[in-house]
């Protein structure tokens, strides 16, 4: 049982906004009061939000230990030491499992998401997510590119491609499906530098076009009704003109819900006349149709000046960024599923492109009318490291500070877009909690994290007031995960199993037969040991369904939690 | 045979790379062994065959025989007081308890190492350097109509990497199986494998990098001198044939082995190959990958990668992991005479390390945990009878292509994991270091 006392509050899904209240905790929830002997923080001079809550980063998995595995250069220059508490490990921009979970909570933030996984990786991710410390977690399964998918929908199969999305969610333990460059990774893998850049071109010898690939997954995760929308890295990711692409993409949703993730790397034009490379921002129109459309949502996917990883499943992409550095990278395909490149990169801001993109995200935030549909990231690390969010909330909320990044930025780019024009907007303490806790934990359909109303799981951080908003958001004075302290003082104090959110869609079971005839023709494994078995979960919740949600009325209250 | 059998379907045989998760298991519960391997090659039947129930000491404390109990707490003493402890093997054993061992070389500052370090290490030193494009053994299957082998011979040590994976197979897009691929061997020497090699390619021995390099420059375009023949064995002609096979196919696969890794050369060897194999890509679609010897040893690189950030040959006596081949690998840590105390678990370096690293094994307390009597385990001061992965025991495993498989053991076995070995073990060593362990460094006399 502890009380939080004299601390500023900012619940912006409560309304409460830097009033100074008491947050009771007991069992591990926010609870409406404790005992007068309950445990004390005096969090006079602090400020009290919940923990962050990261939607779309790279922490685990096939792709990542790859990236991880490729850049021991990066891992010696940054190391943790063990402690009585926490083992070893090293940093950079893809740290060491261990590292990851403990630096996500040293900046405060108790959930993150790992962005994409292929279901037959599933199981490694899932072991590294085990190895990841104190914060709750789960994963998006790629789905854009799955062969199996491609042969039900282009024979118009519908009932049962539904079927098979729900049947790989429950299979792989996922949290949503995940779209990456959809048609573009099995035309890739088929060919010398393929890809697909037209949303109505068909992909190789499907009978399919990315539109209808990105129409069916939107409408089946819909229709299944799971907490989070299809989560979409649009087609064209990088190229100048590319801000058509998403906005037709976005039109595809047709009224049904659906997250854009990173939309910075889609909001480009381009230079009438001029080759490809010189790209333009396209901000204004990205931002407006967001704020105009309540049915889409983003993450930012800013990007941040100094090293960063390439890693996505854009298996073109990759390609293509390794032909810009000249230097290492790794190509990894996966049957039937996906593609998967990496390349360490580093973003300058005397770069016209870098400074642009740079330029391009802040835009978007300062354009968004609507925080909660908005939010922060980086693409962990493709956009650079989570460790460079601080500095991000820091550009938002002081405009002065801003201007004096602009400054050092190629010039041209800064001429390009909004940000030199009076965009003086700064983001206040409420905002920074929507777009860093609140709204991803509505996005993600998890109603007892990003706020601190009764009930709510106890992921709350305490953050010293100060006039630096980095330092600010860089060194919280308290975490608290579950109700219990893990960080006091600055200081780690305790180790935590978080859980593994997931979800469990119903479906026909009779889908399982027409999977398994397609196994058995095609994948290299054998049908019976493709799903994930439960005991891989550790600690885990599995949260409803729109449907589940409603058959039992308290099951958005219970949880599997103490597993 | 006895009346008294079950069949275990779809369990994973484990004996190399390939990680076949087909094997329809039937096992005989009056005799304790397994009788029959459906699908299993050669090798696969010798593994199931060679691992029944055999009747074998608990433990073994100096060559007396001991309770699994008394060795876990000699073991751990052992480890408790050592100042550089080790850690080595690992590749036979489940992703479970090759966690446990990364977190007891954590614990104590020890050095861990896999034997990784004695075979595709340099393949991994090549993969920091360059990078890789590579791909799962369903696409090499469904895709690959080029597929290469070079200083392998799989017909013996990977057989069903030809069946069920890369050449007779028959894939999506290569319906007609080996009339759809054209096969290529590269070595030093005509082994079994090229029966199967519509081309092969004759190295002169210590002379693939040369060749590797040759090939670069063909497929960029680039002049060869004719007198690479001289060097290396191996015609221009031949090397202008391949270079233009490699350029024109849909997909290619080069799959290398030990013939690159431990011959002169090394990781530039690896490296020259892994690069190859990307610069394709600006011909084709082409990967590369290494063909990984033991059961798990992907596991094992997979497993020490996202605990320490290296994949092997790490150090942790600073209190966070160090990463140097040559320094922290297991060969030169012993060699030097540098651990004083060994932990060796799912590997026998005293049947084939070098012998001034054996000779140091026996000079310093050794645990080895197997579930066979090997030359480690009769050096070895505590050596405790382990249950064998995928056989008596579950657990993950990782093909050479870094897909997850979870075991399916069939026979029930008396003796412990390895994973709950080196739990308990962890345990007690956390209490008698009281769970802590900060190297104490002497000041050397320098001014603050």
């Amino acid at each position: 049982m502890l009380r939080i006392v004299n601390g500023r509050v900012y619940d912006p899904a409560n309304g409460v906004d830097g009033e100074v209240r008491d947050v009771c905790i007991a069992d591990g929830r926010i609870v409406a009061d404790v005992a007068p002997e309950a445990g004390r923080i005096d969090a006079r001079g602090m400020a009290v939000m919940p923990g962050g809550v990261d939607m779309h980063c790279h922490i685990a998995g096939s792709k990542v230990n790859l990236a991880r595995k490729l850049q021991p250069e990066d891992h010696r220059d940054d190391v943790l030491a063990r402690t009585a508490v926490t083992r070893s490990g090293v940093g950079g921009t893809v740290p060491s499992t261990f590292t990851t979970g403990y630096r996500y909570a040293m900046l405060g933030y108790t959930t993150a998401m790992e962005a994409a996984v292929p279901p037959i990786f599933a199981r490694h991710t899932l072991e590294e997510l085990h190895d990841t410390p104190i914060i709750d977690k789960g994963f998006y399964a790629l789905m854009g590119n799955n062969v199996l998918l491609f042969k039900l929908l282009e024979k118009g199969r519908r009932e049962e491609f539904r079927n098979a999305v729900a049947w790989l969610l429950c299979a792989s333990k996922a949290y949503t499906a995940k779209l990456v460059n959809p048609g573009g990774d099995e035309a890739w893998k088929g060919r010398r530098n393929a890809n697909v850049t037209q949303l109505d071109e068909k992909i190789e010898s499907f009978d399919l076009t990315p539109r209808q690939v990105i129409g069916a997954l939107i409408e089946a995760v819909d229709e299944l009704g799971l907490p989070h929308p299809a989560h979409i890295h649009c087609n064209n990711l990088g190229h100048s003109g590319n801000f058509e692409t998403t906005l037709e993409t976005m039109r595809i949703a047709d009224g049904h819900r659906a997250h854009i993730t990173h939309i910075q790397f889609h909001s480009y034009g381009q230079v009438a006349g001029k080759s490809s490379s010189e790209p333009t921002s396209k901000a204004r129109e990205i931002a407006d149709y967001v704020n105009a459309h309540p049915n889409i949502s983003a993450d930012v996917g800013q990007v941040m000046f100094g090293k960063a990883t390439a890693m996505t499943a854009d298996a073109p992409l990759g390609y293509m960024l390794s032909r810009l550095t000249k230097g290492k990278w790794i190509n990894a395909d996966a049957e039937h599923e996906s593609g998967c490149g990496i390349v360490p990169f580093t973003y300058q801001d005397r770069v016209y492109t870098h400074a642009l993109q740079w330029a391009i995200g802040l835009e978007l935030f300062l354009m968004a009318k609507d925080p909660w549909r908005m939010v922060l990231s980086t693409d962990h690390p493709n956009g650079g490291s989570f460790m460079s969010y601080p500095k991000l909330i820091r550009l938002l909320m002081d405009r002065e500070f801003r201007k004096q990044e602009m400054a050092k930025i190629n010039p041209r780019a800064l001429r390009q877009t909004a940000l030199a024009d009076g965009l003086d907007r700064e983001y206040t303490m409420s905002e920074i909690a929507i777009i860093t806790r609140a709204g991803p934990a509505r996005l993600l359909g998890l109603a007892r994290k990003g706020h601190l109303g009764v009930g709510a799981d106890a992921d709350i951080t305490i953050y010293e007031e100060q006039d630096d908003k980095e330092t600010m958001f860089a060194t919280p004075r308290y975490v608290i995960k579950d109700g219990q302290l893990i960080i006091e003082d600055h200081e780690i104090r305790a180790d935590h199993e978080g859980r593994v959110l997931h979800v469990a869609p119903e479906h026909d079971p009779a889908i399982a037969e027409v999977v398994r005839a397609f196994f058995e023709d095609y994948y290299s494994i054998r049908f019976e040991n493709y799903p994930v078995d439960d005991s891989y979960l550790g600690k885990h919740e599995q949260v409803p369904t729109r449907q589940q949600a409603a058959a039992v009325p308290t099951a958005s209250e219970s949880s599997a939690a103490d597993h | 045979m006895s009346a008294n059998t079950r069949v275990v379907r779809n369990a994973t045989c484990t004996f190399c790379g390939c990680v076949c998760d087909d094997m329809h298991l039937t096992v005989d519960d009056d005799t304790h062994k397994i009788v029959k391997a459906e699908n299993a090659c050669v090798l696969g039947r010798a593994w199931f065959k060679e691992h029944g129930i055999e009747q074998r000491p608990q433990a073994l404390i100096e060559g007396r025989e001991a309770s699994t109990e008394e060795a876990i707490e000699a073991a751990a003493r052992i480890l408790a007081d050592a100042r550089f402890p080790m850690i080595y093997g690992l590749s036979d054993t489940t992703c479970e308890a090759q966690r446990q061992a990364v977190a007891i070389a954590d614990m104590i500052g020890g050095n861990i190492d896999t034997t990784t370090s004695v075979c595709h290490g340099p393949s991994g030193m090549a993969f920091q350097a360059v990078g890789e494009s590579t791909a799962t053994l369903g696409e090499i299957r469904n895709r690959a109509d080029l597929v290469i082998f070079w200083g392998g011979n799989p017909a013996e040590s990977h057989p069903r990497l030809f069946t069920r994976y890369s050449v007779t197979a028959k894939g999506m897009y290569i319906p007609n199986g080996k009339k759809d691929r054209t096969v290529v061997l590269v070595d030093v020497r005509r082994t079994p494998s090229a029966a199967v090699a519509d081309i092969f390619v004759q190295v002169k021995p210590r002379r693939d990098f040369e060749v590797l390099w040759a090939l670069r420059a063909l497929v960029k375009g680039r002049h060869v001198d004719p007198a690479i023949d001289q060097l290396t064995g191996v015609p221009l002609a031949t090397l202008e044939d391949l270079a233009a096979r490699m350029k024109a196919c849909r997909f290619g696969a080069l799959m290398f082995g030990m013939g690159l890794s431990m011959t002169r050369g090394r990781h530039f060897n690896s490296g020259a190959l892994l690069a190859l194999a990307s610069d394709l890509n600006q011909y084709t679609h082409f990967v590369a990958k290494p063909v990984r010897g033991h059961g798990n040893v992907t596991g094992a690189d997979n497993v020490v990668s996202w605990q320490t950030g290296f994949p092997f040959g790490v150090n942790m006596s600073r209190g966070y992991p160090r990463f140097s081949p040559g320094e922290f690998t297991t060969v030169d840590v012993l060699s030097r005479g540098e651990a004083d105390a060994a932990l060796i678990v799912a590997a026998d370096p005293g049947s084939n390390f070098p012998q001034a690293a054996i000779d140091h094994l026996r000079r310093i307390p050794v645990i080895v945990l197997d579930p066979k009597e090997t030359h480690t385990s009769r050096l070895a001061k505590v050596a405790i009878t382990t249950s064998t992965y995928g056989i008596n025991v579950g657990g993950t495993v990782y093909r050479m292509d870094d897909v997850p498989i979870t075991l399916r053991p069939a026979l029930p076995s008396p003796y412990p994991s390895d994973e709950s070995v080196l739990k308990r073990i962890r345990e007690r060593v956390g209490e008698l270091i009281g769970g802590k362990r900060i190297p104490a460094m002497e000041r050397i006399g320098v001014a603050a």
